[in-house]
């Protein structure tokens, strides 16, 4: 059954996808990572991770891991808990691989199996296994994408976590996080955001970065917003494709039963139905992997330069605590030191911070403008491409049975 | 004059029996055409007469009516003429061998051919008119015992020829009707207030037939009046196995929430839809050559006030019966095993039941996708205002106009589902639906004739009885009650004929609604499919002009 299928992989559209980032996948040849073929098992992808890199931290310039979702998880975790990355924006995680849908479409349909006829269980199984292959490429493009960014900073590529993660032969042992734990991540982000209130709350000397913080704030919820709407206007899309498919079926079944003159014209419009619904399904797939991706992409991009403005305010509030307890330490005399230290380390991380930050989100816009720029203007191209297609298909069908009558 | 046709009636009354039972392949027809030497000019008026009477009739009969003249007159004949009438109408049957008639019926048939154009078929004389109807007579009685006798073994191939030649005055008719008569309706006003409003609907007739009073003339009429006119052309002539094309369906919900007033876009195209089924009704009714004959129609069209049709109404008592009747209509159909000759009609209602299953399936789909396009629209409208407000907040000019226009480019395809989503319904859904209720309608045509069967057999089962009846008052020997019991078999016997008669013209005036229905059948769905299609390549030239228009702004992303 499908839960087993090994899909092997045809990676000639995800490819495409790397370049959301636009990151350069090939000038870079110190370091250059993809992922090189996936396997979907039961409940779980394996990915193969596929490095090439002159650099001499490696034992190799070629090789290979397998890896699974949850070790990129572990990998994405461990930057955000590293204090020395806080000046950063950490390349989102890309979301878990999620066929759920799928397979429970596809246990419908084998239940439904003996309600409907040998055609029609073909056709809505090659359709499922066309939507499973859609969500895995998907999938495998996202999980690319993570390491492309990581290998492209020049900070984080040099990571020792991560050249473990793309190294080490074997299982790295990371285990999905059990029921306290995820318990404990909970709180820690309700804590979080209420912190992050606090925090936003407070102003910020310098103009850029308060500038960018209300920016990020609405860039974020309209962001969020358009992304679930293009969701839903593309789902609509795919229902109206598949209302078509199962529209050019009957009237084939019609043509082929029909005894009068009309056989012939409904056999011909069943067929054009057939192919004008693989385009509309061609047009939702694209507007999908342009639109709705990219949207989603810079959701969680924006969430990540919001958390590194979170970071930068909690270590701003921090260095003027300090401030705050140096003063009043100078005033009781005592622990003038101890304040002096703290104030030392809280004004470093500050510093250090703003920084690096101020460079991160300068490049986040560049990065989001070229994005945006890339996918847009594929988009239109892919729309009219399909749109023309359309067009001919109608124009010949058209010619054809108006030439018959 | 009679002596002379009396004398061989009897001589080639045997020969005929004889023969045709022996002769009825073509050649046989053959032999006839190739033989009109022997026949007299007589021969020529009465096969002038016969050309009509032989494609009105059995194969058999034509022979008879060959031979008799043969017989009769032995003057040589010049092969002339009767060569050219037998030939050219030949031609004429090969061409539509579709429609079945009714053979026996011919006195019938003969009165609607005489005021008819006749074709081509050489000259006739005043005197093969009078000639024509004494030799009728005559045969009469031998051609009714002649196709009792005859009738099962070579039915269709004899209908076959008795009908083409009604069908091709028919086409004629049809064909000069068509184009004469432009049926609109427009303005759907609302009259009144509250529970008790309507929409009154205006009627626009165009036309150069002479049986109306005026070339354009129009008339206000409401949906009851629809209703009314279908009741009384159902009532007058589906029982002949007419197709009485039906009317749109009532809708209380629909009809409430106009007469409550609300303005909204359901409503309107609530009654947009009707307007256009009502439109699509009357051009069907006009567009049958019987039905626009009927004074009701005329009426309709015509008149200015027309009486307030209340049987028409739900819940009146008129509804109640026609709903008892329809009930024991299909209790004593399901009872009714019908003892089929005609493989055709077997075939055929075992095709309308399918097409309409599978119509019944295609029109559900098409509704899943009106309103998946629907749904589309709205979400395409949301989406573009939420791409507007996030171009608004992005902070790079070009990025920022980009997005804007992207979601105007969005705003536009939300117009344009709008747009296919209406046509959609309109071009498709409502044709499928139109045709759903029409295959009804054959079904019930063919329902009518099984009914018409049905009082055939049940008289000729009466007469059974009566028969033995009467044999068993011979046997008793009770010589009073047996005149009593001959005038019954002579009552029922006459009672068998006719039904039987019935039943022969329904049946073909049923085959011929049939195919009357599958060609305009074809016709419709073939214009309104292609009308469908050109909506959608138009959708798709839009499409293409917006994203063409967007592409340049997309490029120019800094």
């Amino acid at each position: 059954m499908m839960s087993n299928l090994d899909i092997n992989f045809f990676f000639e559209d995800f490819r495409l996808n790397a370049y959301i980032l636009n990151v350069d996948l090939q000038t870079d040849a110190t370091l250059q990572v993809d992922i090189s073929d996936a396997l979907s098992e039961r409940d779980k992808v394996k990915f193969t991770v596929h490095t090439k890199s002159t650099l001499p931290n490696f034992k190799q310039n070629e090789f290979s891991v397998v890896r699974q979702h949850e070790e990129f998880i572990w990998l994405h975790d461990s930057f955000v808990e590293n204090e020395e990355y806080a000046g950063y924006i950490i390349p989102p995680s890309p979301p878990r691989p999620d066929f759920d849908a799928s397979r429970e479409k596809l246990q419908k349909l084998g239940e439904g199996e003996g309600s409907m006829t040998k055609e029609e269980f073909t056709k809505m199984k090659q359709e499922l296994e066309a939507e499973y292959l859609a969500i895995f490429k998907k999938t495998v493009a996202m999980h690319e994408v993570f390491l492309c960014r990581v290998a492209a900073h020049p900070v984080l590529r040099k990571d020792l976590n991560f050249h473990v993660f793309l190294e080490y032969n074997q299982d790295l042992s990371v285990r999905g996080k059990n029921k306290k734990e995820k318990l404990e991540d909970f709180f820690k982000n309700v804590v979080k955001s209420a912190d992050g209130v606090l925090v936003a709350g407070v102003k910020d000397v310098d103009d850029f970065f308060e500038h960018e913080k209300t920016f990020l704030l609405e860039y974020h919820n309209r962001v969020k917003d358009s992304s679930a709407k293009s969701d839903r206007m593309i789902r609509s899309h795919k229902s109206a494709a598949d209302d078509i498919n199962r529209i050019a079926s009957t009237l084939y079944t019609l043509g082929t039963q029909d005894s009068t003159d009309l056989c012939k014209f409904f056999l011909k419009v069943s067929e054009l139905f057939e192919k004008t619904r693989k385009i509309e399904a061609r047009v939702a797939a694209d507007e999908d992997l342009k639109l709705a991706d990219l949207l989603k992409y810079y959701l969680r991009e924006s969430q990540a330069a919001k958390d590194l403005l979170y970071r930068r305010g909690r270590a701003l509030v921090d260095y003027e605590n300090a401030n705050k307890a140096l003063d009043k330490a100078r005033a009781k005399n005592k622990d003038v030191l101890q304040a002096e230290t703290t104030q030392q380390v809280c004004c470093q991380k500050f510093e250090k911070i703003s920084e690096s930050a101020k460079q991160e989100l300068i490049d986040f816009k560049t990065r989001r403008v070229a994005a945006f720029r890339k996918n847009l203007v594929e988009l239109a191209e892919l729309e009219l491409k399909h749109a023309k297609g359309n067009l001919q298909l109608l124009q010949s069908c058209l010619g054809v049975l108006k030439g018959d009558t | 004059m009679p002596d002379l046709l009396n004398e061989p009636v009897e001589a080639p009354k045997s020969d005929v029996l004889g023969e045709p039972p022996v002769h009825r392949d073509a050649a046989r027809q053959q032999d006839v055409f190739e033989d009109p030497p022997k026949s007299s000019s007589k021969s020529s008026s009465v096969k002038k007469a016969a050309s009509s009477e032989m494609f009105g009739d059995d194969d058999d009969d034509e022979d008879l009516f060959k031979e008799p003249p043969k017989v009769v007159t032995k003057k040589p004949q010049p092969s002339g003429p009767p060569v050219d009438v037998f030939t050219e109408v030949k031609s004429d049957v090969k061409v539509k061998p579709q429609v079945k008639d009714d053979p026996t019926d011919l006195f019938a048939e003969e009165a609607l051919t005489a005021p008819a154009p006749k074709p081509s078929a050489g000259s006739s004389s005043s005197r093969t008119n009078g000639v024509h109807s004494e030799e009728q007579d005559l045969f009469s009685e031998v051609r009714s015992n002649l196709h009792t006798a005859l009738r099962g073994i070579s039915h269709s191939v004899s209908l076959f020829f008795s009908v083409s030649f009604f069908h091709i005055k028919l086409e004629e008719e049809e064909s000069e009707d068509k184009f004469d008569l432009n049926i609109s309706i427009t303005n759907p006003e609302k009259v009144g207030d509250g529970m008790n409003a309507y929409m009154a609907y205006k009627v626009s007739t165009q036309t150069s037939l002479t049986m109306f009073r005026s070339k354009t003339f129009t008339v206000r009429r409401r949906f009851s009046d629809f209703l009314g006119l279908f009741e009384k052309l159902s009532e007058k002539h589906s029982q002949n196995g007419y197709l009485i094309p039906p009317p749109p369906e009532k809708s209380i919900l629909g009809m409430t929430k106009v007469k409550v007033g609300k303005e909204d876009p359901s409503s309107a195209e609530f009654v947009e839809r009707r307007r256009a089924a009502l439109e699509r009704y009357l051009q069907r009714v006009v567009s049958h050559p019987s039905l626009l004959q009927d004074p009701d129609v005329r009426e309709f069209l015509e008149k200015e006030e027309l009486p307030r049709a209340v049987s028409t109404q739900a819940l009146s008592g008129a509804g109640f019966l026609k709903m008892l009747n329809k009930a024991t209509d299909a209790v004593s159909k399901m009872t009714i095993k019908m003892n089929e000759q005609d493989v055709w009609f077997d075939e055929k209602i075992q095709d309308v039941e399918n097409e309409e299953q599978h119509l019944r399936k295609l029109h559900v789909m098409v509704e899943s996708l009106v309103n998946h396009r629907k749904e589309l629209s709205g979400n395409t409208a949301v989406f573009a205002k939420s791409v507007a407000m996030l171009g608004s907040s992005e902070d790079n000019t070009a990025l920022s106009r980009a997005l804007s226009q992207l979601a105007e480019v969005e705003d536009r395809i939300e117009q344009l589902h709008q747009e296919q989503a209406s046509n959609d319904f309109f071009t498709f859904s409502e044709l499928l639906a139109d045709y759903i209720r029409l295959l009804g309608a054959v079904r019930g045509c063919f329902d009518q004739r099984m009914k018409a069967w049905q009082r055939w057999q049940d008289a000729e089962n009466m007469l059974q009885k009566k028969r033995e009846a009467e044999a068993k008052l011979l046997w008793a020997n009770k010589p009073d009650k047996l005149q009593q019991a001959k005038d019954e078999i002579t009552e029922w016997e006459a009672k068998v004929t006719q039904y039987e008669r019935e039943f022969e013209r329904i049946s073909a005036t049923v085959r011929k609604e049939v195919i009357r229905f599958d060609k305009e059948k074809a016709r419709d769905f073939n214009r309104q499919v292609i009308k469908y299609l050109e909506s959608l390549l138009h959708s798709q030239q839009q499409l293409i002009k917006y994203w063409d228009a967007f592409l340049p702004e997309a490029k120019a992303i800094v």
